[in-house]
Formats: C-alpha cells, structure tokens, sequence
C-alpha cells in the first residue's frame, strides 16, 4: 500500500531502501501506528530517514502525498468535524467578509489555495498580492489587511495540535543545501583525511611484538611504531575583494575549518583571477608577492588545490594578457590556472554564488570550462562532492 | 506489547516522536539510533529506557582507539605470554584468555537486556560496518575456541552519535532513527519541572528568559544546552538568587548570575559582555 509513496519518496531525492519499507510495514502490521496519522508521520520517517538535514523533505513529500489522508484517519478516531472549526472562524466575520470568503469559493478552497500556494513559494517575502508574506494584500500571511487572510508564521501562542506537524516543516534550516557554520565545514573535510604513519615511533605496535617474539622463540622482542596522523596536504586559494565581499562570512568559516583540519594547509589569496602572482598577507599585496611558478616548485603534486572565488568578472580578465583589471599582465590567466592544474592534478573549484546562477555569467561558464566541470557550490552538498572528486 | 511501551518517567519528558521511534524500536526488536546535539539528553535516554521497562543495562563508551571487536571479547596475548614464560598451567586452555566485551555480556545475559553503545561517531570510519552482522543476526564466532555466541534474548541496541562522522548507510538502513531536536519552551519548562519540583514558578519564567536569550546570541561557539540549563538553576537554587536578578534592564546585573554555568568558554562570555554592554547603552 505504500510503494507509491516509497517511490515518491526515491525520486524527491531520498533513499529509502526495500528493507526500509518492510521494516515500516512490519511496525504497521504490530500495530504501532494504527490510530492516528501523526503516529504514522512520526513512525515512518523513523524507519524511513536516516539524516536530519533531509526530514525537511521529507516533510514535504509527505504532505504532497497524504494531501487529504488526515481525514480518512479522523473518521476513524472521530476527531473535531471540519464544520465546527468553519463555524469558529466565521464567529470573527462580518458578514461582508464572510461574503468575500464565499466569492473565492469558500473555507475549503481557501486552505487549499494556501496549501498550493505554499508548495509554489519558497522565499520569504513581504508586500505584494499574491504570495504568503508580511504586510500585503494576499490572502495568506501575518499583519495583512485581506478579511480572508490566513495567518501564517506569526509568533506567539499556537495552539500546537492545530498545525500539522509535518507542514510546519520544523527542520527546514537544517537541509543541507543551505550555507553552512564551521562545525558542519569540519566534518564535511574531514572526509578528507588520510591517515599515514609517519615520523618518530613511539607506539608498541602488539602484533609484531607477539610475532617476532614468537620467532624469537619466546623471548621478548619489543617493536615500535610511528603514530597515526592525518597525512592530507591542502593548497588554498581564495579570492578576496569585489563581488567576494558578498560571500566573506562563509569563506572565513570554511578557512578556520579547514586550518584546525588539515596540519599541511597552505593558503593564497588572489583578485578575480589567477596571473603570474598570488599574495599571503592582503594588508601588504602590493609588496609582498609570491610568483605562482614558485608556489608550483615548492609544494609536491601531492597537494590538493583548491579554489574559492565566485569567478565573476569580465571575460577578458580571463583570456586577454592584460586583462586583468589591477595591473598589466603579460600572459592571460587562462594560462596560468591551466599551469596550476597541470602541476596538481588533484584540484577543485568552490563558487559561493548559488549554481542556478552559474550559467548567467559567461565568466563562470568559462572559468569551468578550465576547471574540467569542477566547480562546486560552496554549500554542505557541493562540499561534499567536490571531496569526492579530489580523491 | 502494551505493558512494554516506553511513555517517558517521571525525571525524563519524552516527546511523541520519541516514544514512537522508541517503541518501534522495543517492539520489533531493532537497533535505534539517536542523534542531536550535545547535552539534549542522548546518553541519559538509555538510562531512562532501561528504568522505565525495568530492564538491566549495560553500557559501552565508545573512544576514538576503540575497536569494533572489543565490544565482543579480547584475546589477552600478553597474560598468556607471560604466563607461559612462567610455566602457568593456565596457559594451555586458550578459554582463559578470553576477555568478555560488553555485547557478549548483553548477549549471555538471563533477561532482555539494553545495551547503549556511546557516542559511535568517535570511533574510526570502519567501526559501524564492523558490527553490522552482530547487531542484526545477534551473534558472533570466537575464532580462538570455536564457539558461537548466541544471544538468549536480543538486546534493545540504543546507539548515540554526535554527528562527528558520516554512518554508512548499510549501517543506518538496519537502525531506527530519531533526531532529538532542541526543546521548546513548554517542553523545557515540563523538563526543568521534573527535575526541581519545587522550583518557584518566577524563577522558573525568569531564568527561561534568560536561558533562551542567550542562546539567541549569535556566533557562539557552543551554545548551552538542557544540561547547562539544569546546572544552572541548581545554582541558582542553592546560591538563593531572587528571580528579579535574572530580569534583563537591571543595571547593575547585565550578565545572568553565575553565567559559568551556560557558557563554557572565554570567547563566548567575552562576545556576550560586549553585545550586553551594547544593549545597554542603546537603552538609555
């Protein structure tokens, strides 16, 4: 009875496996939900989502589905009947209002315009006369002037049975395409990692101890070996200054995650565009620069590169020699990411523009072109696949 | 099954969904996994479960050198060794050094146990996918003496995690899943009422005012949680602090009384002086 929403389930983008969905079908079967719909809700996400950042969608997909279902189960449970709840609200309504409630087709179709309208919208947004909002002329939203309005998101007492639980979409901050905090960075690069034994050793490796002394015909042999350390070597380039003012906050956080992460992090910061020089220091970029060529020569391709910038800026700034908007450059930049690339092949770009806006900008379509498609939202999810791609 | 449902207890408030993954869990006999942040009270569900159904419980923390196999039993090498180096008699049955790990223990024990294994995202990556065939069939081989441990009763398996690591999925998928979000105010305030009864109602209002306004500061490095707030009040308790000394507009009391018990590092009381400082003198 649930496949259809199983694999609704599967094409919004959850996975949900078969075993599952037998597990939730064997709880139903023991009776662990059978008297109310919030039961059910609470059960099958239980079984069903395994990672808090998706239950948003998951809240989504099952309103979509069990649209109406609810009061096939109140029947059942002889719940509050929809006419009393209509009763109370048209207690408050003159009867002009009550007048105009009916010219939009009722209650009913009210609380189903909403719904739509709520599956339509996904901003937050004031003004205007047709979206959910504050201080408009829509029918649904806090503060409004509509005699039919709904109130939506007002804070204060709600009597909390009222709303059902899954529409409230608690968890909606928690999906994982959102912009992201430190904490979440650090996990997300620790995926990173690389643990190698290296340097002094000063742990009893048992094992070899027990073999060789075996071999040594019981006589202790002690064998020593060199500690566990995360081995991953990291090259930072960020782009700093312009149109990266927007994005400063979740650069900074992904820089302090990522310098307690790694113990071998080399940063560089550039403008726009990769030339023959990049700078450590921005208060002192003009006088202290260090030439690209030797960055290659001094760190192994066994570095991982990667570049943080938005990559939006004319064309030429990419591939004209002097195009660069801050000084005269003799080769285009085109060439000089192109040398980078060649000496750590390992290499990835994180954009912090939203990727819907990629292919507005002719600059980033470029800049991507270069990078062989690797460019990555600098979001949790494009985090993670960007590691991915760097393994 | 009805006598066996998990409701809450009288020192734990339980939300429905927690009871409902909990259930689930209890009653076809799954493992469960909890996440949520620290100090929402993941390790002490166990605890409470255990009281509630009135069931033994055996606990096992987990750390970073910890391996999947010690939960099952450790074979002590270096006993044997050095008794065989003394002519031990011991030395030639095996079975000797055999060190029980807390699964075996959960498994040979007479009644249905619980068995919590603690925070499981300290451990390595691997740790996870090494116990998947044990918490599922419920048994394991002891390779040195050939024998197959089997579980008399299975376990109710409750597993933490502080979302450290990713768990793999073969793992999730056999494992209900509950989130512990952090409490609203109704529910904080049914928490902190089970946990000080006879708290004044004042104090209560007024130290939630506070509790929850200093979690709304931004850029804190660790927010408090349930636990910070329930030492809090117990100071404030036993100092005797009047609950008008919480009320914010007090000047000479910006900061919450003995505030060491919410924030737990300089940065933090350092950026929450300033913004209070702020607010102050955009008050006056």
């Amino acid at each position: 009875m649930l496949t259809g929403f199983f694999f609704m389930l599967r094409e919004g983008g959850l996975k949900p496996s078969i075993t599952e969905l037998l597990t939730l079908l064997d709880a139903m079967k023991q009776g662990l939900a059978g008297y109310s719909v919030e039961d059910f809700y609470f059960l099958s996400r239980s079984c069903l989502v395994k990672d808090e950042t998706k239950f948003d969608r998951f809240d989504r997909i099952f309103a979509a589905h069990f649209h109406g279902i609810e009061d096939a189960f109140k029947s059942l449970a002889g719940e509050v009947p929809d006419d009393w709840l209509q009763k109370q609200a048209e207690l408050y309504l003159s009867d002009e209002e009550r007048a105009q409630i009916e010219a939009m087709g009722g209650f009913e179709e009210l609380m189903k315009a909403l719904q739509e309208r709520l599956q339509e919208q996904d901003e937050r947004h004031e003004g205007g006369s047709k979206w959910i909002g504050t201080a408009g002329t829509s029918p649904f939203g806090a503060y409004g002037y509509n005699p039919e309005g709904v109130r939506i998101g007002q804070d204060g007492s709600r009597h909390r049975r009222a709303t059902k639980v899954w529409d409230r979409r608690e968890y909606k901050n928690l999906d994982d395409s959102l912009e992201l905090g430190t904490r979440n960075i650090k996990i997300a690069l620790r995926k990173l990692r690389k643990f190698a034994r290296e340097g002094a050793a000063d742990q009893l490796d048992l094992d070899d101890t027990i073999d060789k002394t075996a071999r040594n015909a019981g006589l202790l042999d002690i064998r020593m070996i060199p500690e566990r350390h995360n081995a991953v070597k990291v090259l930072l380039v960020l782009d700093i200054g312009g149109s990266m003012d927007d994005h400063v906050r979740v650069c900074e956080e992904l820089f302090s995650a990522s310098r307690t992460e790694f113990k071998h992090l080399e940063y560089f910061y550039f403008h726009n565009f990769i030339y023959e020089s990049l700078w450590k220091d921005n208060r002192r970029r003009q006088a202290e620069r260090i030439p690209t060529a030797e960055i290659t020569h001094k760190y192994g391709p066994d570095y991982k590169l990667v570049f943080v910038g938005d990559a939006t800026m004319s064309p030429y700034e990419i591939v004209y020699a002097g195009g660069s908007v801050e000084h005269w450059n003799e080769e285009p930049g085109a060439v000089w990411i192109k040398r980078l690339l060649d000496a750590y092949p390992k290499a990835i770009w994180l954009n912090p523009e939203p990727e819907r806006r990629w292919d507005f900008t002719p600059s980033v379509k470029l800049t991507r072109d270069l990078m062989d498609d690797r460019m990555f939202p600098l979001t949790l999810a494009g985090l993670d696949l960007g590691i991915k791609s760097l393994h | 099954m009805t006598e066996r449902k998990f409701t809450g207890t009288d020192s734990y408030i339980a939300t429905d969904d927690l009871k409902m993954a909990m259930n689930a869990a209890v009653t076809l006999e799954r493992p469960i996994l909890i996440k949520g942040e620290p100090g929402t009270g993941k390790t002490q569900l166990a605890i409470e479960v255990a009281k509630s159904l009135g069931k033994p419980l055996f606990e096992w923390h987990i750390k970073s050198t910890t391996k999947a196999q010690q939960g099952l039993y450790d074979y002590d090498a270096v006993a044997r060794l050095r008794d065989s180096q003394l002519g031990d008699d011991r030395v030639h049955d095996i079975g000797n050094y055999i060190v029980r790990g807390k699964i075996w223990d959960a498994f040979a024990n007479e009644e249905q146990p619980i068995l919590l294994i603690d925070e499981i995202d300290k451990a390595d990556i691997e740790f996870p996918n090494d116990l998947l065939q044990e918490l599922d069939r419920m048994e394991f081989f002891v390779y040195e003496t050939k024998e197959l441990v089997k579980a008399r009763n299975r376990p109710i398996v409750i597993i933490t995690s502080n979302n450290e690591k990713e768990l793999p999925d073969a793992f999730l998928r056999r494992c209900f899943f509950h989130y512990i979000k952090f409490p609203d105010r109704e529910t904080m305030q049914q928490i902190v009422s089970v946990h000080y009864p006879k708290l004044k109602q004042n104090l209560l209002a007024e130290a939630l005012n506070a509790f929850y306004k200093v979690r709304d500061v931004r850029g804190l490095k660790k927010k408090p949680s349930t636990s910070e707030l329930l030492d809090w009040i117990k100071l404030l308790v036993a100092e005797d602090i009047p609950p008008e000394a919480l009320r914010p507009g007090d000047a000479r009391k910006a900061i919450p009384p003995l505030y060491g018990a919410l924030l737990k590092n300089e940065q933090d009381v350092h950026l929450f002086e300033q913004l209070v400082f702020l607010d102050r003198r955009s008050n006056q």
